[in-house]
């Protein structure tokens, strides 16, 4: 890759959620907003944009990661998951998405995006997880409604409706 | 709060991260995963007219064992050493402190080698090479070099790299047999940065303990076989010497009890560790 000039916006083509997406950025573009502005996926927040807050965690390359703290062209050919991915149609939400549902886990909802693509990938990875795992996890992530009680709940619940029911993840 | 202009370099060569340092000097800075740089970025601290980025290097992604050292690369992510299958094995300190770098998401990006670029006093990384006496390596086109740990951390975010280097590697020496590990850190939340982290390397006749968060670099001291009140006594010199301030997250007074306390209670889950 050339030198990219700070001046210009510059073809950048990734994999957002399945599928192939171009768009150009300058440098010094915040990948949160290339997604929310260009791509108008705006289910991802940007809260405190220095990588404290959480609200912006995405996925990249199947790890979770913050959208604030990465520039668009470093995301080049990276294959990038929002949280727009995780209902698995139109109308109905995850399993997880559902178990925030049932226990009032989100109010505002400001932080949800970034905690549902943290705790997304966790929970594939820690089908099992106890309380005191889910909430060291969760320091990465700042909610001021909930008192974190419910998401934690929430997290709990859908961790074993994932291992009753794993085909509807 | 986004970040002033500037133009971006994926190096395919180190050479060609080599001339981009040369010629823009200060003004030209690496990213690798970026944690650090980002967040400086974004709130303007920092300005370069060129990032250059060393992430697409394979040479810099290699984790080494050999040699009773593990050599770990500037491309290699926090969370790739910390899920090295060798690591508990190979350096024990390094699997007990990397959990207290930042949080898994930032883990996920932030590389090893950025953490000692950048020297925030308070980073757990910083604080292991220190107490391990590790090693960094610079190059830059002129040459090639290796710092001791001791000697790169020169102040509050200052190192000894020169402008026109790069940290392409650090080296931390392995376990040892009769040599005990322990760490120990103090924030308000998992992943907060440290109010007080201890970091303690023993053998039969050696104590070295490091605290990190206190003074304006990670500050390491000798206890050779000190106990009992000796030891309490000689904690406290250290806990006064670090020269700790009051700032919004502790007092002073209470980074001087941490640094008796937890640092007593690193060395002797090291010296447990060792028996």
């Amino acid at each position: 890759m050339p030198r990219l000039s700070a001046d210009a916006r510059h073809r950048i083509r990734f994999t957002v959620n399945g599928r192939v997406m171009e768009t150009e950025a300058e440098p010094r573009a915040l990948l949160s907003d290339v997604l929310r502005h260009d791509l108008a996926l705006t289910g991802t927040h940007v809260g405190c944009e220095h990588g404290v807050c959480g609200a912006c965690t995405i996925q990249i390359d199947g790890v979770p990661a913050r959208s604030c703290l990465t520039l668009a062209v470093q995301a080049d050919g990276a294959d990038i998951r929002t949280v727009e991915a995780l209902a698995p149609a139109p109308g109905r939400l995850s399993v997880l998405q559902d178990s925030f549902r049932r226990h009032h886990a989100l109010q505002c909802g400001f932080c949800t995006a970034g905690i549902l693509m943290s705790l997304d990938s966790y929970l594939r990875k820690h089908p099992n997880p106890s309380e005191g795992e889910l909430r060291d996890y969760l320091g990465g992530h700042l909610c001021r409604c909930t008192g974190y009680v419910p998401i934690v709940a929430a997290a709990l619940d859908a961790a074993k409706r994932l291992q009753e029911e794993p085909a509807h993840a | 709060m986004k970040p002033a202009r500037f133009d971006y370099l994926r190096a395919e060569t180190l050479a060609e991260a080599h001339a981009a340092l040369a010629e823009d000097g200060n003004d030209a800075r690496i990213i690798a995963g970026g944690q650090t740089l980002m967040p400086m970025l974004s709130m303007r601290l920092a300005r370069p007219k060129v990032l250059v980025d060393i992430m697409h290097l394979p040479q810099l992604r290699k984790i080494a064992n050999s040699n009773n050292a593990i050599r770990v690369g500037a491309a290699v992510r926090q969370a790739e050493l910390l899920n090295w299958p060798e690591l508990a094995t190979a350096q024990p300190l390094l699997a007990a402190a990397l959990p207290w770098v930042g949080h898994p998401q930032t883990r996920n990006r932030g590389t090893i080698c950025g953490s000692a670029a950048h020297a925030d006093p308070s980073a757990e990384i910083p604080l292991s090479l220190i107490a391990l006496g590790g090693t960094v390596e610079l190059s830059s086109r002129r040459k090639h070099r290796s710092v001791a740990a001791e000697d790169f951390f020169t102040g509050m975010m200052s190192t000894a790299r020169s402008e026109d280097e790069m940290i392409e590697a650090v080296t931390f020496p392995a376990a040892r047999r009769g040599h005990g590990y322990a760490f120990n850190e103090f924030g308000r939340r998992h992943g907060d940065f440290a109010i007080v982290a201890c970091a303690a390397v023993v053998t039969d006749k050696e104590t070295r303990l490091a605290i990190g968060g206190v003074a304006d670099r990670p500050s390491v001291r000798e206890f050779g076989t000190l106990d009992g009140s000796a030891l309490d006594d000689a904690l406290n010199d250290f806990a006064f010497d670090l020269d700790a301030r009051d700032d919004l997250h502790a007092t002073a007074r209470y980074r001087r009890e941490l640094v008796r306390r937890m640092g007593r209670a690193t060395i002797e889950e090291a010296r447990q560790c060792r028996a």
